[in-house]
């Protein structure tokens, strides 16, 4: 396929995206750089300068709700990309509700217990789903223990192993690694279908 | 008998094992598991009354935060 190929056919699918952090700020750029037609995105929190060691945000953005800085820096890369944006906290009685016309949803929280939530509401509403998920990417090196792997319709990217701690902070290289073999799984998925 | 753990196959000395016994005995000790047999989603109430038989296919996910 050639790039032209690929964007007539990218342009006729949504994808959402769960949190506009590391992951999902780095894999909305991505897939909005190629194409996706329609991104969903939720987050309920505000730009910090803390973030900007590895958020697809800038200094001035700091205080704007991550989900309009978001829009706005795709706006800018891609205005032919639509993005629909939710100022909201993802929980098990919404979040079927925002995706469920998605052709597939990334996982891109930052906690565990809200990369469990996703998981178990999806899997047990909307079995079919897939669902692309960004799991253990913390601190730096180590490159090579990045992998991909699938389970039915669970595309899992990461180590599955490097947690967040004080002294082992999510980063830039890293977490871009995972948010973009995240993305780099949705073009798999939808131009493998 | 013989399963499917994570993509692997792996051979268990028993006829079946309870989830729990499972975890038990590949050493998962994490507290924030998904866990899938069969393709169905198990919750953590049911670990200890969910058996896992010959042939079957079972997935464990660890989640660790961050992203």
């Amino acid at each position: 396929m050639n790039f032209e190929e690929i964007k007539n056919k990218l342009r006729n699918y949504t994808v959402g995206i769960a949190g506009a952090g590391g992951l999902g700020s780095n894999c909305a750029v991505a897939i909005a750089r190629v194409g996706v037609g329609k991104i969903i995105i939720s987050d309920f929190d505000i730009v910090y300068e803390s973030n900007l060691n590895r958020q697809y945000f800038f200094k001035d953005q700091i205080g704007l709700r991550k989900v309009d800085a978001l829009k706005a820096n795709i706006e800018r890369i891609n205005p032919e990309i639509e993005v629909l944006d939710h100022f909201i906290k993802l929980d098990e009685n919404n979040i079927i509700d925002i995706y469920k016309d998605c052709d597939l949803v990334v996982e891109a929280f930052d906690l565990a217990e809200m990369k469990k939530m996703l998981i178990e509401t999806f899997l047990s509403e909307l079995p079919k789903m897939p669902i692309v998920l960004g799991l253990g990417m913390a601190g730096f090196g180590k490159s090579n223990t990045i992998k991909f792997r699938k389970a039915e319709n669970l595309y899992i990217c990461g180590d599955e192993i490097s947690e967040i701690a004080d002294n082992n902070p999510p980063l830039a290289p890293r977490v871009g690694m995972v948010a973009n073999m995240q993305a780099n799984t949705v073009l798999e998925i939808l131009l493998n279908s | 008998m013989k399963i499917t753990l994570n993509n692997r196959p792996e051979s268990i000395g028993k006829e079946q094992v309870s989830v729990s016994e499972l975890l038990e005995l590949k050493n998962f000790t994490f507290k924030m598991l998904v866990i899938k047999v069969n393709g169905k989603l198990i919750k953590k109430g049911a670990y200890s009354s969910v058996n896992i038989y010959d042939g079957d296919d079972v997935t464990v996910l660890h989640l660790v935060s961050g992203g």
